[in-house]
C-alpha cells in the first residue's frame, strides 16, 4: 500500500519505513533527522541526530537530501555498531559478481604469467594473484598451481578503475583456509543472493544438508559454490539440493532432506 | 485499467481486439501485460514481456569483459542487439537498436563500471504492434533483473494518431498500419520525462503535446507494474 502511495507521487519516502520492502531504481529515502525540514543536505559529522556515520551500502547513492536507489530489491538496514551510524543496502538477486575488497571467492586458474597467476573470478576482468601470495611460498620455493587449478582466495585490491587483485593468505602470512582447492569435488555456479543466505551465521540450509552425509563445501561470494563428499554420487545429491535451495521454501526443503534421507 | 480477455489465445494468427481510441480527457487503456524475469538461466539478467500478443524476451549480460576496440575507459559500454523473428538483422533494426541504446545510456550509471560491456540482446518472438515500446520495457526489465546500477527507471508507450486526430495507446499491428501518424516515447520514472521520442508520420504540435501527456499517464501504469512485478519476485525470497 506505501509502495502506491510512494509511487503516485513519485516523492521521497523516510528511509526507515521502507526497511525490508522493494526498492526500485530512482527512488529518493529520505534519512532520518534529515527530512525535507529546510532542505539542507545531509551531514556526515557526528553533530547530527545519530552518532557515527551512516553507512550507504550496494544498491544505494547519496544524493538529493538523503539515499537514491540505483538497484530494484529489498532494503535492509543494520543498526548502529561500534564505531558506525548503521548500515543501509539493496539485497537484491543477482548472477553477475562485481569484485569487491575482502570478500572471498573461487576463482579458476587460466594463465601463468611470469610472476602472477590470471584467475577467473566471474567478474568483468581477470583478479591477479602473485605466486608470492601463498603460505610458506619464497622465490624459491613456488606453490604448484597449475592452470585449471581452483583457488580459494580473498581480494586485497578491488576497486572499478583498477585490475582486481588476490591473495591467498591473510595479514598474518597464514592459509587460513585458502589456497588451491583440491583436485577432485565439483563446482557449480548459484545466484549471489543464495551465496548471502548461505553464508549468514547459523544457515538452516547447511545444518539441514549436514544431516545428510558427511561433505566439504566452499562458498565463493562470487556464487561459485565447491562441494565433496564420500562418493561422486553424495556429492551430486548435496550439489542439486544446494542448487534447488534457491527456489525452495524452508518446509519444501526439509520435504526434500527426508525424502533423501529415506533412501 | 488493462484490457482482459476471456480466454487465452493459444495461435498467433488470432486478431487482437482493437484498442479503444481515446479523448485526452480519458484514462489510458493499455493491453494486457504480461511478464516474467530471470526465465533464462545463462545471462545475468533476463525477462520476457508480453503486452497483448507483442511479445519479446530480453537478455542482458553485464558487467563482462570488453574488446579493447569498444572499451571506453571512463563509463561501460552498452550494447543493444535486437533479433527479428526470422532472418538477420536488418537496417531497420540497426535503427531501433540505436534508439534503445540511447535511451539505456540515459538511465544506466555506466560509470560504475569503466571498462565493462554490458550487452542487451532482445528477440522479437511476436510483433503486433508497439513493437519498440515493448522491447523498451523489456530492456528495462532485463536490466533490472540483472541487478545494472540505474539512475532511474524507464517504460516505452506507443501512440497512434489518426486522420481526425484521434489517438490509440499501444495501437495493434492492425491500428499501426491505419494510423497517420505512430509515435514512441521512452519515459523515465522520477520525473516522467521523455528520454527518446521516435515518429512516423506527420502531426501537429498540439498532437504531439496531447500524446506526449496522454503517454505520461499510461507510463504510471506501467511503473506500477514494475513495482508489482519486483514485489512479486521479492515476496518468495
Amino acid at each position: 500500500m506505501l509502495a502506491r502511495a510512494v509511487m503516485a507521487d513519485g516523492g521521497a519516502c523516510e528511509a526507515q519505513k521502507r526497511i525490508g520492502r522493494v526498492v526500485m531504481p530512482g527512488e529518493a529515502l529520505l534519512l532520518p533527522g534529515h527530512a525535507e525540514a529546510d532542505g539542507e543536505r545531509l551531514r556526515l559529522a557526528a553533530n547530527g541526530p545519530q552518532k557515527g556515520r551512516l553507512v550507504c551500502g550496494p544498491g544505494l547513492r547519496r544524493g538529493g537530501e538523503g539515499l537514491l536507489v540505483t538497484k530494484c530489491g529489498l532494503l535492509r538496514y543494520r543498526g548502529p555498531g561500534s564505531g558506525s551510524g548503521g548500515v543501509y543496502w539493496v539485497d537484491s538477486q543477482q548472477r553477475r559478481y562485481v569484485p569487491v575488497k575482502g570478500d572471498h571467492v573461487i576463482g579458476i586458474v587460466t594463465a601463468k604469467a611470469g610472476d602472477i597467476f590470471k584467475v577467473d573470478v566471474g567478474g568483468s576482468e581477470q583478479a591477479s594473484l602473485s605466486y608470492l601470495a601463498f603460505e610458506g611460498a619464497t622465490k624459491r620455493n613456488r606453490p604448484n598451481v597449475q592452470v585449471g587449478d581452483l583457488i580459494y582466495g580473498q581480494f586485497i585490491i578491488a576497486n572499478k578503475d583498477m585490475e582486481p587483485e588476490m591473495v591467498c593468505i591473510d595479514s598474518s602470512g597464514r592459509a587460513n583456509g585458502m589456497g588451491v582447492i583440491g583436485q577432485d569435488g565439483f563446482l557449480f555456479k548459484v545466484s549471489l543472493g543464495l551465496i548471502r543466505k548461505l553464508l549468514a551465521p547459523d544457515c538452516e540450509i547447511i545444518q539441514d544438508l549436514g544431516q545428510l552425509y558427511p561433505f566439504e563445501l566452499v562458498l565463493g561470494m562470487n556464487g561459485r559454490i565447491w562441494v565433496k563428499a564420500k562418493t561422486i554420487q553424495q556429492t551430486l545429491i548435496v550439489a542439486n539440493v544446494l542448487e534447488a535451495c534457491e527456489h525452495m521454501t524452508a518446509e519444501q526443503r526439509k520435504q526434500v532432506v527426508a525424502k533423501v534421507l529415506e533412501n | 485499467m488493462r484490457k482482459r480477455y476471456g480466454e487465452a489465445r493459444g495461435w498467433i494468427g488470432a486478431m487482437e481486439t482493437e484498442q479503444k481510441k481515446c479523448d485526452s480527457g480519458d484514462l489510458p487503456s493499455l493491453r494486457r501485460i504480461v511478464c516474467e524475469q530471470g526465465l533464462l538461466s545463462r545471462p545475468d539478467g533476463s525477462a520476457s514481456w508480453m503486452q497483448g500478443d507483442t511479445s519479446v524476451l530480453a537478455g542482458v549480460y553485464g558487467p563482462s569483459e570488453v574488446k579493447v576496440s569498444k572499451e571506453i575507459y571512463d563509463k561501460a559500454t552498452l550494447e543493444v542487439m535486437l533479433r527479428p523473428k526470422v532472418g538477420l538483422p536488418g537496417v531497420y533494426e540497426r535503427s531501433r537498436e540505436q534508439m534503445i541504446k540511447k535511451t539505456c545510456e540515459a538511465v544506466v550509471l555506466g560509470t560504475l563500471h569503466p571498462r565493462s560491456s554490458i550487452t542487451i540482446v532482445l528477440q522479437v518472438i511476436t510483433d503486433a504492434g508497439s513493437l519498440l515500446a515493448s522491447c523498451l520495457n523489456a530492456a528495462c526489465m532485463g536490466l533490472m533483473d540483472a541487478g545494472l546500477p540505474m539512475g532511474s527507471l524507464f517504460c516505452g508507450v506507443t501512440c497512434a494518431l489518426d486522420a481526425d486526430g484521434n489517438f490509440t495507446l499501444d495501437p495493434t499491428a492492425k491500428q499501426e498500419k491505419e494510423a497517420q501518424t505512430v509515435l514512441t516515447f521512452a519515459i523515465d520514472s522520477i520525473e516522467k520525462k521523455v528520454l527518446m521520442s521516435s515518429m512516423k508520420g506527420t502531426c501537429s504540435v498540439e498532437q504531439l503535446q496531447q500524446c506526449v501527456a496522454a503517454s505520461q499517464r499510461a507510463a504510471d501504469t506501467i511503473f506500477q507494474f514494475y513495482r508489482d512485478s519486483a514485489c512479486r519476485k521479492y515476496s518468495k525470497w
